[in-house]
C-alpha cells in the first residue's frame, strides 16, 4: 500500500498499510521514539483500506483489517485513522499473538517487580497505569500484559495510551500537551486522545518482570477492597486473554502458576487520590 | 503479484534465499491471506530464515497442530452422535488428510468439519447432531429452502459448547449444477479410518477437491485447494483417476486441475487459454494479503452462480438476496 510505516511495540512488529496519509503521519509523529524498525520483517500486517471503491474519497470510510480481520468490523471515518489504526494492531494481537498468553490489562513496574490491573472497558485500568506511570512506577502497558508461560514473567506492550472522555483532561494536566495525541472527537466509544508513554517505557520495552500484585480495578464507586477466590479470579482471567484457548495447555499451566503465586485484590474508587492511596498500600502489604 | 512469490517458494523453497525483508513481508502477507501459512512453515523446516522469521512460522505450525486436534475431536464427536444410526460417516478436506495422515494434511487450515453421508439417511443424521448439541446457523428462512431444495449439503450447524461448525454433505456439487458426481459409490468405495470413521478412497479424494475448485465456487482459496490437489495426485495411478473422474462425469475438470496443479506448483505444463485465466485468478493476491485484479475476480464470482444454477433460477436467487440487502464483496 502507498502509505505505510512499520512499528516495533514490545516483542511485535507491525507493518500497516494505509490507503489515505493522514493515519501514517499520526502515528509517524507518535511513535517517532519508538526503535526505528526500517526494512524488519512484520509479525503482522495492518490493513486501513476503504470499505469499497467510491469511500476512498468520498466520505471517506476506514476497513480495518490485516493478516486477522473480522468480516463484521464496523467501517470507521478518516477523521478517527489514528484510532483505526491502533484498533488495528490490537486486533493482529488479540487474535493473531501465539508467543506469550496475552491478558486484557495494563501493567506498571517498580524494582523489577509488576503490578497487572485487569478489567472491563471503563474500569479506569488504563488511566490508573498512564498516572501511576507519571508517579514513580514504569508504564508497561494500558491494554495487554503479555505473561510468559514458562518463566512466569510480565512483558510489556507500551503502545500509546488511549484515553477514553473524563480521563482524557486529567491525565493532559498530569503528562502536558507534547506527549498529548490529536482530540478524536465522538468515536463509538467516546471522545478518545492518545498518550505517549514517558521515555523509559519506550527504552526498556524488552524488559520483563515478574508479576507481585493483580488488582481488578473498578471507578466510579465507593472505596473498598475485597480478596477473591483462586477459582473467580483464574475464571475471569481467562476471560480477559484472548488467546488462552489457543495456546492450549501451556496456559493453563502459566496462568495455574500465576494465580497460585501472584496475591490479587478487587479495588473501588471513585477518585484518582484514593486510588493511588490504595495501591500504595497494597504495594507495601501485599506484594 | 505475491501469491505469484509464494507459489514459487512452495514449489522450491530454497529460492527464499534471495528474499529482502520486503519479500519476506509480502510472502507472509500472502501466505496467511491464502490460508497456506502451515503449509509454508513446513515447506521451509529446513532451510534458513532470518530471525524475525522462524517464530513467525513457528507459531504457524503450532497453530495448525492446534487445529488437527480439534478437527479430530470434532469429527470424533459427530461419529459419537451418529454411532448407533449404522450410518457410513465419512470424512471430507482437511480432517479426512489429518485422519489419514496425508501429505495434504500437513499444515493445513481447517474451518469446519465436512462430513459426506448418503442422502437418505440425513433425516437421522439431522436428528442426531442436533440431540448431540448441535444447532442451525441460519435463521433465514428463504436460506434454510434453498439448502434443503437445492444445495449438497444441509445448512451449516454450529456445536452448541465448542463452537464449532458441521457442513453435512449429501452429494459433491449442488444438485442445480451440471454435473452429477455418483455419491452413492463414493460413499461405497471409502476406506476405514479410525473409530468407524471413513475417508474417501484415493481416486475420489481428488475428484473431490477437483469438483470443489473448478466446478463450485469463485476459486476464493483456490491456491490451497490447488496445493491439496498438487499433494494427493502423487498417490492415485493416473489411468484408474481418469477411469473415476469419468464415472463422475468430471474428467475434464480433473484434467485441468492437474495442468494447473503441474503449471503451479510442480514442473510445468501446456496450459489453454481457459487455464490461463484460472491460473491468473488464482494468483490475484498483493504484497499486503489484498485481492488484486478485481474485475477478473469478479468474473469468476459471476461465473459460480452460473455453474450452480440454470439462468432463470439463477435470476430469481439473485434478486431475492439483493432485496435482503446481500451484495458481492
Amino acid at each position: 500500500m502507498k502509505h505505510n510505516i512499520t512499528l516495533r511495540i514490545g516483542p511485535a512488529t507491525f507493518r500497516i498499510g494505509s490507503a489515505w496519509p493522514q493515519p501514517i503521519a499520526q502515528l509517524a509523529q507518535l511513535y517517532a521514539a519508538y526503535p526505528d524498525v526500517r526494512g524488519a520483517v512484520a509479525d503482522f500486517t495492518v490493513r486501513l483500506q476503504p470499505t469499497n471503491l467510491l469511500r476512498r474519497v468520498l466520505r471517506p470510510s476506514i476497513f480495518i483489517t490485516g493478516d486477522h480481520g473480522l468480516a463484521d468490523a464496523a467501517p470507521m471515518s478518516l477523521a478517527h485513522g489514528l484510532l483505526a489504526a491502533e484498533m488495528g494492531m490490537n486486533l493482529q494481537m488479540a487474535l493473531g499473538w501465539r508467543r506469550h498468553l496475552l491478558l486484557h490489562a495494563s501493567s506498571v513496574e517498580k524494582d523489577g517487580r509488576v503490578l497487572v490491573m485487569t478489567g472491563e472497558s471503563g474500569s479506569g485500568k488504563s488511566t490508573l497505569s498512564a498516572l501511576l506511570g507519571e508517579r514513580g512506577w514504569r508504564f508497561m502497558g494500558d491494554e495487554f500484559a503479555l505473561l510468559d508461560c514458562d518463566s512466569g514473567a510480565i512483558l510489556p506492550f507500551p503502545r500509546l495510551v488511549s484515553l477514553k472522555n473524563r480521563a482524557i483532561d486529567v491525565v493532559a494536566d498530569a503528562v502536558g500537551e507534547a506527549r498529548m495525541g490529536p482530540l478524536l472527537n465522538a468515536t463509538a466509544k467516546g471522545d478518545i486522545r492518545h498518550m505517549v508513554p514517558r521515555s523509559d517505557a519506550v527504552a526498556r520495552m524488552d524488559q520483563g518482570g515478574m508479576p507481585a500484585l493483580l488488582l481488578f480495578p473498578r471507578f466510579g464507586h465507593a472505596a473498598d477492597v475485597r480478596t477473591l477466590g483462586q477459582g473467580e479470579i483464574f475464571m475471569r482471567l481467562t476471560q480477559a486473554s484472548t488467546n488462552y484457548v489457543a495456546l492450549g495447555e501451556p496456559a493453563f499451566t502459566g496462568l495455574t502458576r500465576f494465580v497460585r503465586q501472584v496475591p490479587a485484590r478487587a479495588i473501588d474508587f471513585a477518585s484518582g487520590e484514593e486510588a493511588f492511596a490504595m495501591v500504595d498500600r497494597l504495594w507495601e502489604e501485599l506484594a | 503479484m505475491s501469491a505469484a512469490l509464494l507459489v514459487r517458494v512452495l514449489r522450491d523453497p530454497a529460492q527464499v534465499g534471495r528474499l529482502d525483508a520486503d519479500g519476506w513481508n509480502r510472502l507472509l502477507a500472502a501466505a496467511r491471506a491464502e490460508r497456506l501459512i502451515g503449509t509454508l512453515a513446513f515447506r521451509l523446516d529446513d532451510i534458513a530464515v532470518p530471525d524475525g522469521v522462524r517464530p513467525i512460522l513457528t507459531d504457524a505450525k503450532r497453530d495448525t497442530a492446534r487445529e488437527a486436534q480439534q478437527a479430530l475431536w470434532e469429527a470424533d464427536r459427530a461419529g459419537q452422535a451418529m454411532r448407533g444410526l449404522g450410518v457410513r460417516l465419512v470424512l471430507l478436506k482437511g480432517t479426512a488428510y489429518v485422519a489419514a495422515g496425508l501429505r495434504a494434511g500437513q499444515g493445513r487450515f481447517i474451518g469446519d468439519l465436512d462430513i459426506l453421508v448418503p442422502r437418505d439417511t440425513m433425516p437421522a443424521v439431522e436428528r442426531a447432531l442436533i440431540a448431540a448439541g448441535w444447532e442451525w446457523v441460519k435463521e433465514d428462512p428463504y436460506d434454510d429452502a434453498y439448502y434443503r431444495q437445492w444445495m449438497h449439503e444441509l445448512p451449516p450447524m454450529i456445536h452448541v459448547e465448542r463452537d464449532r461448525m458441521i457442513d453435512v454433505h449429501h452429494t459433491v456439487l449442488p444438485l442445480t449444477a451440471r454435473q452429477t458426481p455418483d455419491a452413492a459409490a463414493m460413499i461405497a468405495d471409502a476406506v476405514p479410518i479410525i473409530n468407524g470413521l471413513y475417508v474417501l478412497s484415493t481416486e475420489d479424494r481428488i475428484v473431490h477437491s477437483v469438483a470443489h475448485m473448478l466446478a463450485d465456487g469463485d476459486m476464493q482459496g483456490g491456491l490451497r485447494n490447488l496445493w491439496d490437489i498438487h499433494c494427493l495426485l502423487p498417490d492415485a495411478d493416473p489411468a484408474a483417476l481418469e477411469a473415476r473422474a469419468t464415472h463422475h462425469g468430471l474428467a475434464s475438470h480433473v484434467r485441468q486441475a492437474r495442468r494447473l496443479a503441474a503449471a503451479i506448483y510442480g514442473d510445468g505444463a501446456c496450459l489453454t487459454l481457459w487455464d490461463r485465466l484460472a491460473r491468473a485468478r488464482l494468483l490475484a493476491r498483493n504484497g499486503w494479503g489484498q485481492e488484486s485484479r478485481k474485475l477478473l475476480v469478479f468474473a469468476f464470482y459471476l461465473r459460480s452462480h452460473w455453474l450452480r444454477m440454470p439462468p432463470l433460477m439463477l435470476l430469481r436467487h439473485l434478486w431475492t438476496k439483493w432485496r435482503k440487502g446481500h451484495r458481492p464483496q
